[in-house]
């Protein structure tokens, strides 16, 4: 095997940096400007985490129906934060109850249930940079139009220097007014029904700032007030308000005008100063909408994981008695290049715990079904280059021919096998982002990360760990089959 | 030699032996539940009970009296015992509060006095004293929820199977575009692959029949599992079969076949017992909650390895022989001309 020295080298460092990252008190990553926790989260049916009921604002009207849809949002809406699983359960009295794996994302996700996702944006063009502080609360007109329009027949609309929004400060909660211009709401441009699309994304030169990239819906509501705005007022801040908070006031580019006015227009990007987790939030509510029914949060509580702990206890005592005992399986069956299969084995299990916690990945039931599937078509990609070079030694190679010709020959079985099984996993993503099924999601994830993983462990990995032995115990190889499972 | 392309008829009968039942269970159980498995309350949705006990009782504790009483299908989570709700506490706090999530049941009051019986999980906590609520019923909210796995979501399972099965018999006959006939293979792949959906929901259709077996969400998991190792297994066979024909060219497809199968079944026997050791060992000291999935797991990926050498391969063979019905005359036609050609 040529090169396999540089190999070696690789697969050395690959498993020095995750086991690094697996170690259970990984400190994270605070350096070059990325700023990560490296923690496992485990999904609610191993770990619980945290139980948010909802109700229907007083007052509002709501039947099976909005409640259903606006169930389905608030799942999309935590789904949306990354593979989470939450389960999310309509209760009757217009009740929804959200249960939230682990507790890290708690507080982010609270904000994300909780919001109407109202997304303006507004006219700034008379505004001076630096004046306005980022997260002020503005009064605009679609604030205005949408209060009036909840009002009860016969009753005055309040005054504007009135209006507030409520307090961001839990210890010491008074409500903030609403910033007016010249005694007057700020104008509203567009909302966020009018786009189509939206992502969370990264940028900047380290690839550290976090912004939200939109899409806007052709011939959707307002857009072209939006683009008319967008093509006349080169070199102008336009604000961008969520929740009657606002998020920036970017200053539009004068190429974006130019695009704007010749029509050639379709999205743009929100920055402001987000953390991954807000920019993922509001790219959530700006794709899912807003809530048909405006909810409260009226108790919240820690649960206790779905499964059972005494149950999870025990089978993840099984779950490692099982690998422990394939493991000594193909040491036993296969001698020594079970030897180099096990070790593959254990930095396939390093390198994908180390993903699971950098992504990271909710470890539920389902996913770690995943990740098993994946260590069992790691090992059968192994049986199956072994059984090769068995059936080769058996034909009268030598042991060298036989090794190689063993990784050679098996390699198209394990490509095409694993290939297949990562389009399953692909579609299976597919469809479980579509629907918001996040279990299907979690398994696919899992699987497909493994079967990935398994293509470089499997044949590289245990090909270079085997050359290594075979040099340097190559003689005692040679002249007794029986290590070699013959 | 053990003959596993001659001796298909056996093979596709003992197939049948299993599949024949398992689809008169799921169409009886459909005419008498609406459905052809018996769906858990992650499906239906259910009753949701809100309690908090004076002793602190563990888990174990809550769920073998929920057993007693006669609940098959329930979820029992610990919550934290102080809770927000803004109820004014004027005594103790509870010594365990508990989410009980189990199925529609017409005896909720005796539910809740068999769970304060002294000798079970006693006395329901309240945050209001004896005197000022004899009843003590603040202690305990119930409501019916709804299911935690949406239709949508079933639905979603159900047309990733179908895409599955166009794009793998797509990929099937793209990697296989070598060999005479690649279709077949990527047919009997994708019919393997149903056999072994078929078998499975089958299976647990009966349990559900005779011993109550409910589906949960961890179901649709088994399924997709099964879905992805049971063409894995069916590619292993068919690339060595993909291997041996231009190596024998004397060989009659049938012995060519009969003798790729031999040569894989040490892989298929090695990783099928490496699979069973994993889930034999989370049978016996597993938990209960995941033992059902673990079982239907295991009869999955026994009948994907079962399904991918005595159906796939035995079913290429019979296509080759022009065995199928309806699709005889094309098959036997082909032949035809492939010896004429060599």
């Amino acid at each position: 095997m040529r090169g396999y020295r540089l190999w070696l080298v690789v697969i050395l460092v690959i498993a020095a940096i995750s086991i690094w990252l697996s170690l259970p008190d990984n400190p994270g990553i605070h350096m070059l400007g990325i700023d990560r926790d490296v923690k496992i989260v485990q999904g609610l049916d191993l770990q619980g985490g945290s139980r948010v009921l909802l109700q229907a604002a007083p007052g509002t009207d709501f039947d099976d129906q909005t409640m259903a849809q606006a169930a389905k949002n608030v799942e999309r809406r935590v789904n949306g934060l990354g593979v989470t699983e939450a389960v999310v359960q309509r209760q009757e009295g217009g009740r929804i109850i959200v249960e939230l794996p682990g507790v890290r994302q708690q507080a982010v996700a609270f904000e994300s249930i909780k919001s109407t996702g109202l997304l303006e944006f507004v006219d700034f063009s008379t505004v001076t940079a630096g004046t306005i502080p980022e997260g002020a609360c503005v009064l605009t007109t679609e604030q205005v139009m949408r209060a009036e329009a909840s009002l009860p027949e016969g009753v005055e609309p309040k005054p504007y220097d009135q209006y507030t929004c409520p307090s961001e400060d839990l210890e010491n909660p008074v409500d903030e007014p609403a910033l007016l211009q010249n005694g007057q709401p700020y104008r509203t441009i567009m909302t966020g029904a009018g786009l189509s699309d939206a992502a969370a994304t990264i940028q900047g030169q380290l690839g550290t700032q976090w912004a939200v990239n939109f899409v806007v819906r052709d011939g959707g509501d307002r857009v072209d007030d939006f683009l008319d705005y967008v093509g006349n007022n080169a070199n102008r801040p336009m604000a961008i308000v969520l929740d009657g908070r606002l998020i920036s006031y970017p200053t539009i580019q004068a190429d974006l005008a130019a695009s704007a006015q010749a029509g050639t227009m379709d999205g743009g990007i929100i920055t402001g100063d987000f953390t991954r987790d807000e920019a993922q939030i509001l790219a959530a509510q700006l794709k899912y909408g807003a809530l048909p029914v405006p909810l409260d949060i009226i108790a919240f509580d820690t649960i206790g994981p779905s499964l059972g702990q005494i149950s999870v206890d025990r089978s993840i005592r099984a779950g490692i008695i099982g690998v422990i005992t394939v493991l000594l399986f193909m040491l036993i069956y296969y001698r020594v290049p079970g030897i180099a299969a096990g070790l593959a084995l254990l930095l396939f299990a390093a390198i994908n715990f180390a993903l699971f916690k950098l992504i990271p990945v909710t470890l539920s039931l389902p996913a770690i079904t995943g990740f098993l599937i994946s260590i069992g078509t790691a090992v059968d990609g192994n049986i199956l280059i072994f059984e090769r070079m068995k059936e080769e030694l058996r034909a009268g190679r030598s042991v060298d021919r036989a090794i190689e010709a063993g990784f050679e020959r098996a390699w198209t079985s394990i490509r095409d096998s694993n290939i297949s099984t990562i389009i399953i996993c692909l579609i299976l993503y597919f469809f479980g982002n579509a629907f918001g099924a996040s279990q299907v999601q979690g398994f696919a994830i899992t699987l497909g990360m493994g079967l990935v993983i398994n293509l470089f462990t499997a044949v590289i990995a245990t090909r270079t760990i085997l050359h290594t032995i075979v040099i340097l115990a190559g003689n005692r190889l040679r002249e007794s089959r029986e290590l070699l499972g013959v | 030699m053990f003959q596993f392309a001659q001796r298909r008829k056996l093979f596709f009968l003992i197939s049948a032996c299993v599949i024949i039942p398992g689809l008169i269970a799921m169409i009886y159980s459909t005419v008498k539940n609406g459905s052809p498995v018996k769906l858990s309350i992650d499906f239906t949705g259910g009753t949701l009970m809100e309690v908090s006990f004076v002793r602190n009782v563990d888990e174990q504790e809550v769920r073998d009296t929920l057993e007693e009483f006669g609940l098959s299908d329930y979820v029992v989570q610990r919550l934290d015992p102080i809770s927000t709700d803004a109820i004014e506490v004027t005594s103790e706090p509870a010594g365990s509060r508990w989410q009980l999530r189990f199925e529609e049941t017409d005896r909720l009051d005796e539910l809740k006095a068999f769970l304060q019986q002294p000798e079970r999980l006693g006395e329901f906590w309240s945050p209001k004293s004896v005197e000022e609520d004899p009843t003590r019923e603040d202690a305990i909210t119930t409501s019916s929820v709804s299911a935690t796995v949406g239709e949508e979501v079933t639905r979603a399972a159900l047309l990733a199977t179908l895409a599955v099965a166009v794009i793998i018999l797509a990929f099937i006959v793209f990697a296989f575009r070598r060999v005479p006939h690649a279709f077949r293979y990527g047919a009997c792949a994708i019919a393997a692959m149903f056999h072994d959906i078929l078998v499975t929901m089958g299976v647990m259709s009966i349990l559900g029949l005779l011993f109550s077996w409910e589906v949960d969400a961890l179901f649709l998991t088994a399924i997709l599992t099964v879905v992805g190792f049971s063409v894995q297994d069916s590619i292993v066979v068919f690339d060595r079969i993909r291997e041996n024909i231009p190596k024998y060219r004397g060989e009659t497809y049938d012995i060519i076949v009969n003798r790729s199968v031999l040569e894989t079944i040490h892989r298929s026997i090695a990783t099928q017992l490496n699979a069973v050791f994993i889930m034999i060992a989370i049978l016996l000291f597993g938990g209960e909650t995941i033992r059902q999935f673990i079982a239907i797991l295991l009869i999955g990926l026994m009948s994907g390895t079962y399904s991918s050498i005595f159906n796939a391969v035995p079913l290429l063979v019979a296509w080759e022989k022009g065995e199928i019905p309806l699709v005889n005359r094309g098959a036997k036609h082909q032949q035809e001309e492939l010896t004429t050609a060599g």
